[in-house]
């Protein structure tokens, strides 16, 4: 009998704020545990760029607010058995998605990037342009939770998550034994 | 904008007048401002700071009660206020072009007002004349069965100046109150009963009652099985027998002629045909109970029933018809559906804005200012009438063996005989639906959106308390119905009728309205209908009272018996990916912006 392989683990921050993966940090010594069990593959944390092989759980952190997240995501659901969406950007847009909130607007996106860039009180903008070099993605109408786009497996709540249900869910799921969280841990703070 | 600090207003005699009129009572709020608004139209900032003065309540308190309602306004409307039913059986009957013809003949669009404050233009939901659809309120009467042409023709009439009454009734000054209601509203009286249509003696169950103790009539009441007919059914003989003996010196009877329910207009007949029956059952409630002061709290969308109403309780106070000891008062609503929720009623009484209260306690141990209160729907005070005239077990022997006597029936919507049915409980929906003329129906809406929606299948079930329960309404659609804009259209009602007091009906019907939308967009997928039970099943727990604990039901009741309507407009994800998700659609507005094309997503990028 061989032993059975590490499960391969890859993550990425999509629109969200590095929180998720600092909160990936945050399971402490107990990564030395983890680490028997899994290999981290196409991550920031490895600086793995693209997927080489197949992976069976890919971590989102972010929802979706241009194309490449979206090219992005997709890439993540054909390369990965599991998707977990992390965090409450992932999960329901989050802090960007309170740009969703300009909708009595003929213009909602050019609203948002003019106050963004040039009218909002409080900018320093000595170009007085809107950004739009070539290689900047395409900005999507709204900041869409990745659910809306791919089939997400599993979500773990938290803004940022804890270390502790980052780490409890995955040693549950590498065990086979998720079944779901606690009322009380079904929180965004 | 001046540079004062504080804005002083001249005192307002005529705003001060109207206040004292209702002698300066912050509880009669609601009828001073409906008493300012018809004088000013419209509840200004300088009358607000005049009547807080008056009645000695804060400024905000006023503005809260005043921006409650619906028929309150703090903009100015024109002379003339027409308020278009936009009930989805009035968009079913050809609305669109009654709107059309308004639109073009008065030169505004709905929502506006004309610049020389002739007209205003508004919509309202249901206003309980789905029978003869589609209808107005035009001011303080309303216009029924409207074409385009009969919209062009009033509109211009008012214009050169007649008064809506004068438009819309040849001769009205010289009818009698009652002949002016006729004169605008056809009863549609299909099928009398014996117990309330059919003919009936005057005050039969009130001469009884004289003769019999307090809680004798109470037990006749229970004995004789009758339950509310507002929608709730609760037994009546019980819900007195609380009120009777809950401790206080003062009690109150109120009549719930609220009858917002979309699809519901059996009340408006009752109160046409039987008005007296309804007082009748009132002044027995009162020598049942012990209380001296009634309320008949009426929808604003009858003001036109108003004059008639006063009259009849004008007749029956003078010939002593009311009892030594009891006088009834009526209360005008102003648009609010939640109002026909006893707590919200109670509220709105009580010259507050109309939020249902927490219960417990219930009315009948804290009512209206705080004392035991009996609330019943305008149909159970006219069986009590008739229950105490011809005895309990003569209501028991009719109907089935857990719902007694006979119940009124409003049938609207695709049928050739739209009207009010008195029957037995009991019977089924296919023996209604073939009385009505409505034997294609697709779907029914029984008991309105508060109710259930079925299909074809469900015919022979019957309606009865424990079966298909209903308030009243039963609304028919045919095949050529598209059952998501019904359901669609039923939660926009919730979402405008919610009171915005609690959050999960708030926001929860938004939310529900809003998937709903997705599936009519074909942008929905398995996990949107998950949702909506989901969703339907939190705003159901933890909403406040009665509206939020019903409102998911258009979507349970549709999901339940039309599952295939669902289904056949989900779309599977493929290959894990959400086939409802269209990047395109998603960054072309950035593109336009940008003004180039994605490198990722559009595939000449590179030619
Ligand atoms: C949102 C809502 C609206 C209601 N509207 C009415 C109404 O228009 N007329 C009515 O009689 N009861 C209505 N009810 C029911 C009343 O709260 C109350 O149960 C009823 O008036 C009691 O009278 P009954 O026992 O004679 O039916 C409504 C309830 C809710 C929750
Ligand atoms: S969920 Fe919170 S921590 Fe995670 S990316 Fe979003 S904002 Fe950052
Ligand atoms: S459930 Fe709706 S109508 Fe009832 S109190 Fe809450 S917000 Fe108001």
């Amino acid at each position: 009998m061989t032993e059975p392989r590490k499960a391969r683990v890859a993550t990425v921050s999509l629109a969200g704020c590095f929180g998720c993966h600092m909160a990936i940090l945050d399971i402490d010594e107990r990564l030395i545990a983890l680490m028997e069990r899994v290999e981290f593959d196409r991550s920031p944390l490895t600086d793995i760029k693209t997927f080489n092989r197949r992976c069976d759980i890919g971590i989102i952190e972010g929802g979706c607010c241009n194309e490449e997240n979206v090219h992005t995501l997709i890439d993540f659901r054909k390369n990965c058995d599991v998707l977990i969406a992390l965090g409450q950007c992932a999960i329901m847009g989050g802090l960007p998605a309170m740009r969703n909130a300009i909708m009595h607007s003929a213009d909602p996106l050019r609203e948002c990037l003019e106050e963004a860039y040039l009218t909002g009180p409080y900018l320093r903008n000595t170009t007085r342009l809107i950004p739009n070099d070539p290689v900047l993605p395409l900005i999507l109408d709204k900041v869409y939770p990745c659910s809306e786009i791919v089939d997400i497996d599993y979500q773990i709540p938290g803004c940022a998550p804890s270390g502790d249900i980052i780490f409890s869910t995955l040693v549950a799921l590498l065990d086979g034994k998720f079944t779901g969280f606690e009322r009380e841990t079904l929180r965004f703070d | 904008m001046t540079t004062e600090t504080k804005v002083a207003y001249p005192p307002d005699a005529e705003i001060m007048a109207i206040s004292a009129s209702f002698g300066n009572d912050h509880h009669r709020m609601l009828d001073i401002l409906l008493a300012v608004q018809e004088a000013r139209r419209c509840i200004s900032p300088s009358t607000m700071d005049t009547i807080a003065a008056a009645v000695g309540v804060t400024r905000i308190a006023v503005e809260g009660v005043a921006s409650f309602y619906s028929f309150l306004s703090l903009a100015p409307k024109g002379r003339v206020t027409i308020r278009l039913c936009d009930d989805i059986v009035d968009r079913f009957s050809g609305l669109d072009a009654v709107v059309a013809a308004f639109e073009a003949e008065l030169g505004i669009k709905m929502g506006e007002t004309s610049a020389d404050h002739g007209f205003s233009l508004d919509f309202t939901p249901c206003i309980g004349l789905c029978d003869q659809a589609p209808a107005a309120m035009i001011n303080d009467v309303v216009a029924t069965r409207l074409t385009a042409e009969r919209a062009t023709a009033i509109a211009r009439a008012l214009k050169r100046g007649l008064s809506a009454a004068e438009a819309l009734v040849a001769d009205h000054d010289v009818l009698s109150p009652y002949q002016r209601v006729r004169a605008l509203v056809e009863n549609n009286i299909r099928r009398p009963g014996e117990v309330l249509l059919g003919p009936v003696p005057e005050d039969a169950g009130l001469h009884a009652a004289a003769a019999m103790a307090p809680s004798a009539i109470i037990d006749a009441v229970e004995a004789s099985g009758l339950r509310g007919c507002g929608g709730a059914g609760f037994t009546t003989g019980r819900k007195w027998r609380f009120a009777a003996n809950a401790p206080s010196d003062r009690r109150f009877v109120i009549c719930n002629a609220d009858e917002g329910e979309p699809g519901t207009f059996k009340d408006r007949v009752v109160l046409t045909e039987r008005a007296d029956l309804v007082f009748e059952g009132m002044t027995i409630a009162a020598r049942a109970v012990g209380a001296r002061e009634g309320i008949l709290y009426l929808r604003g969308e009858y003001v036109y029933l108003h004059e008639h109403l006063q009259a009849g309780l004008a007749a029956r106070r003078a010939r002593g018809g009311l009892g030594a000891d009891f006088d009834i008062r009526i209360q005008m609503g102003a648009g609010a559906y939640i109002c026909g929720e006893e707590g919200a009623l109670i509220s709105s009484c009580e010259g507050l804005p109309g939020e249902p209260k927490t219960r417990p306690p219930f009315p009948v141990t804290r009512g209206y200012l705080g004392h035991p209160t009996v609330v019943n729907n305008v149909e159970t005070f006219a069986h009590v009438a008739r229950i105490l005239d011809r005895g309990a077990a003569w209501f028991n022997a009719i109907g089935t063996d857990k719902s007694h006597g006979t119940k009124l029936f409003s049938v609207s919507g695709d049928c050739t005989r739209p009207g009010v049915y008195e029957l037995p409980y009991g019977l089924t929906l296919r023996e209604l639906l073939s009385l009505a003329g409505a034997e294609d129906a697709a779907a029914v809406q029984v008991g309105g959106p508060s109710g259930t929606m079925v299909g074809r299948d469900s015919l022979d079930r019957r309606l009865t308390f424990d079966d298909l329960a209903t308030g009243g309404a039963v609304i028919v659609f045919s095949a050529r119905r598209n059952i998501l804009e019904i359901v669609d259209y039923y939660m926009s009602f919730f979402v405008h009728e919610s009171c915005g007091y609690c959050t999960p009906c708030r926001v929860g019907n938004v939310f529900l309205k809003k998937a709903i939308e997705k599936f009519r967009k074909g942008q929905a997928n398995d996990d949107d209908i998950a949702y909506l039970k989901d969703l339907s099943a939190t705003i159901i727990e933890t909403s406040r009272c009665g509206l939020g604990m019903t409102s998911p039901k258009p979507v349970l009741s549709s999901l339940k018996n039309f599952p295939l309507v669902y289904s056949a407009l989900t779309k599977p994800s493929k290959d894990g990916i959400k086939a409802t998700f269209d990047i395109q659609s998603a960054i072309s507005g950035a593109r336009d912006i940008a003004k180039r094309r994605s490198y990722i997503f559009d595939k000449d990028f590179s030619k």
